[in-house]
């Protein structure tokens, strides 16, 4: 399958961490999965491995992104073969404008020296925040430099719509959201869904998966997916708790 | 011949790489004064230059204050004790007189700013340019209305020799050969720099613009400014320079006196962008009479050694005084930098806002002096130091020295040291942006509320140098 984001037998440790263990998981292009877990898990960990954080050794398997290797890549190369991380915690960056930042990150895309259609790239830009509803004035703010938690995750989900990425993840998109605000994160989700992208959502909660329905849910449990099924799973784990996941499922 | 090949031979004919001002042409100079330090060398430079014998004086003065004075290791680096003086060359010329059209500039002479996009910039934003080729300078030029309005600009040679009765009274008495070794080193070897002077109420609307480049290895360039803005002028200096990238050290000292008299408003801008074997040592301090301004706009990008602490005396009621400075310390290179604002009015104020970024092992001092004696009351200083560290083996250090006597005096000092830190770069990585543009967007941002306050034209080339720098600095 060359058009899907594979993840085979990856083990992946911090310091002397064991923290994946013999992860495996395979989004198709078009379909969006998500995956629960308790906290703890491992789940952050997999969306840094995945986007090549230095931090973390990979000890063996293999990440394949539309049939090409991904793992030991560089970040930024990564990135560029159409993969996205929406952060959990999304790291501020003082003096460089959200709409600066952008640019640079599609300017990095074009061939060096090809020249940018700014009027364009504005034209999208406020599109797109109009659909998130963000203020205009957004654009001349620093990149996450005193933003609420809502904005913040507004702010990735905006980064998401104008780089189009083939294979979105996107690690608890709605922890520190409101109702109104992980109604309108989600529509940006939903609008963006389609045959040309692959996503995973990562959350603790079934409150998202109301907005955004996933066609497959898997649960999480000490580095590795313990079980999958259907979008009725995670009403069924939110029912029933995390503790079932460790007696029930941890054993199986 | 392919295309490859045919690029390869050019490379090979002017050895470049892609540092835009790491290349160099071969030496042939009609004028040497040979190698090392020594009373006849400054006969030979002063006779060359045609000069009258107070100039020759002062220049033997100042040689032999320069054999006097001790390095100033006591309170500075112990790199300053690498400097062979015996070993360096203190002039060297192709020619005496600098010409009017860029198509009578020596040929090589003529690549070597056609390539750093002088003549280009002189059509599009500048009043006035003077392009300095080692020992002198080669090109220069202004606008002719300008000329009419009574606006000079020359170099030191032909001010002292053609206007004296202008350029004598100041020249010297801003900064002193005593004032420190290396002023004193410039006070006897000067060649080359600008002279200007800006008649009463005349304001420039556009900069004047020099150049200056280093060609010959163990070399030393020492050029000398002396801008005087008479009552109500007004009128922005620019001053850029590079060289290309030699094996052993090569030393540049200048002196930079700025008299803006009463009203008169002087701003004076440095783009500098030396190689990683530059010694930089540079004295620079204006005077701002009553109601008058003084704005230093300093950029310290590469060099091996920067020590430059721009000041201004604030002589005359309400004068104003401004440093706005951004160091720039890459891996193995020192930027010792800082201001000095001496208060010697009452109502005077002065602004002092440095930023510094050090990257891999790369270091930034930062000194400052602000003086306000006890006499004098309404004075204001704003004093604000920022440093941007990359990664853990670089370091900052900060020196204020603040001397606050008076009653009604107003001081404020701020400081930070901020980290860019791996996970900001992993975030921007994670957008698609490479190590060394990650670095360089971090470093834009930090320094982006300063540059604002710059004209566009150097803001612009600002950035494109902290890019060169930052992509670089990566491995
Ligand atoms: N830098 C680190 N050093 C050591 N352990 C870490 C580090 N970062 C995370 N961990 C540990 O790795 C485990 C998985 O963390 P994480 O992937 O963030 O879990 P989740 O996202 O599922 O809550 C946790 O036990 C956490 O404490
Ligand atoms: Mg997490």
């Amino acid at each position: 399958m060359a058009d899907s984001l594979i993840i085979k037998n990856l083990n992946a440790s911090i310091g002397d961490r064991q923290i994946l263990k013999n992860f495996s998981l395979t989004i198709p292009k078009g379909e969006v999965h998500a995956i629960m877990g308790p906290n703890g898990t491992g789940k952050s960990t997999l969306a840094k491995v995945l986007a090549g954080h230095p931090d973390y050794t990979v000890q063996s398997g293999e990440a394949t992104l539309d049939g090409q290797p991904i793992l030991g890549q560089e970040p930024d190369s990564i990135a560029r073969a159409g993969l996205f991380l929406a952060f959990q915690y999304p790291s501020e960056i003082p003096g460089v404008t959200i709409a600066n930042f952008i640019r640079a990150a599609l300017i990095a895309r074009q061939e060096k020296g090809a020249p940018f259609d700014a009027k364009a790239y504005y034209a999208e830009l406020y599109a797109k925040m109009d659909a998130l509803k963000m203020d205009r004035k957004f654009t001349s703010r620093f990149v996450n430099e005193g933003f609420s938690g809502g904005e913040k995750k507004r702010c990735e989900i905006l980064q998401m719509m104008m780089l189009k990425p083939k294979y979105a993840v996107l690690d608890e998109t709605d922890s520190g959201l409101d109702i109104d605000a992980l109604r309108i994160v989600s529509e940006g989700v939903n609008h963006m869904r389609g045959p040309s992208i692959g996503c995973l959502v990562i959350t603790h909660y079934q409150r998202l998966l109301e907005y955004i329905v996933p066609d497959r849910v898997h649960i999480m449990y000490d580095g590795h997916i313990v079980h999958s099924g259907g979008k009725e799973l995670a009403v069924e784990l939110e029912a029933k708790g995390y503790d079932w996941v460790k007696k029930e499922l941890a054993s199986a | 011949m392919s295309e490859n090949d045919e690029s390869q031979a050019q490379r090979e004919a002017i050895e470049v790489d892609r540092t835009k001002g790491d290349f160099k042409y071969a030496e042939d100079y009609a004028f040497d004064a040979g190698i090392g330090l020594n009373p006849q060398v400054i006969d030979y430079i002063s006779k060359v230059k045609g000069e009258d014998p107070w100039i020759l004086e002062f220049r033997q003065k100042a040689l032999k204050i320069f054999n006097d004075l001790p390095m100033p290791t006591h309170w500075a680096t112990q790199d300053l004790d690498s400097i062979k003086f015996d070993s360096i060359r203190y002039y060297l010329a192709k020619g005496q007189k600098p010409v009017r059209t860029w198509e009578e500039v020596p040929e090589d002479v003529k690549e070597t700013f056609e390539r750093l996009g002088i003549p280009e910039s002189e059509r599009k934003f500048l009043a006035g340019v003077e392009a300095q080729f080692d020992s002198e300078a080669v090109y220069s030029r202004m606008k002719d209305e300008l000329e009419k309005q009574g606006v000079i600009f020359c170099g030191p040679t032909e001010g002292l020799r053609d206007h004296p009765d202008i350029f004598r009274k100041w020249f010297g008495k801003v900064i002193p050969a005593g004032d420190n070794k290396f002023a004193a080193l410039n006070s006897a070897v000067f060649s080359g720099g600008s002279f200007i002077y800006v008649p009463k109420g005349v304001k420039v609307a556009q900069p004047l613009q020099a150049y200056f480049r280093i060609n010959a290895e163990n070399f030393g360039q020492f050029e000398r400014t002396l801008i005087i803005a008479d009552e109500g002028s007004e009128v922005t200096y620019m001053e850029g320079c590079t060289a290309p990238k030699f094996e052993t050290a090569t030393l540049h000292s200048a002196v930079v006196e700025l008299v803006a008299l009463k009203g008169a408003k002087i701003q004076y801008i440095t783009v500098q962008n030396w190689s990683a074997n530059v010694f930089n040592l540079v004295t620079k301090r204006g005077v701002a009479e009553e109601d008058a301004e003084v704005r230093w706009i300093d950029c310290n990008i590469g060099s091996r050694l920067t020590m430059k602490y721009p000041g201004v005396v604030l002589r005359g009621k309400r004068a104003r005084g401004e440093v706005l400075s951004i160091a720039l310390a890459n891996d193995g290179q020192h930027q010792d930098t800082g201001a000095k604002m001496i208060h010697a009015a009452d109502e005077t104020s002065s602004n002092i806002i440095a930023k510094s970024i050090s990257v891999g092992a790369g270091r930034s001092t930062y000194r400052g002096l602000v003086h306000m004696p006890k006499t004098l009351k309404n004075c204001k200083n704003n004093t604000e130091c920022d440093a941007l560290l990359i990664n853990e083996h670089s370091r900052t250090d900060t020196y204020p020295a603040i001397s606050v006597r008076g009653q009604k005096n107003s001081v404020q000092h701020e400081a930070s040291v901020s980290k860019v830190s791996a996970e900001q770069i992993f975030y921007m990585m994670q957008r698609g942006l490479s190590e060394g543009e990650a670095m360089s967007l971090a470093v834009n941002g930090f320094v982006n509320d300063l540059v604002k306050e710059f004209p566009m034209e150097y803001s612009v080339e600002l950035k494109r140098l902290i890019e060169l720098q930052m992509e670089g600095s990566v491995g």
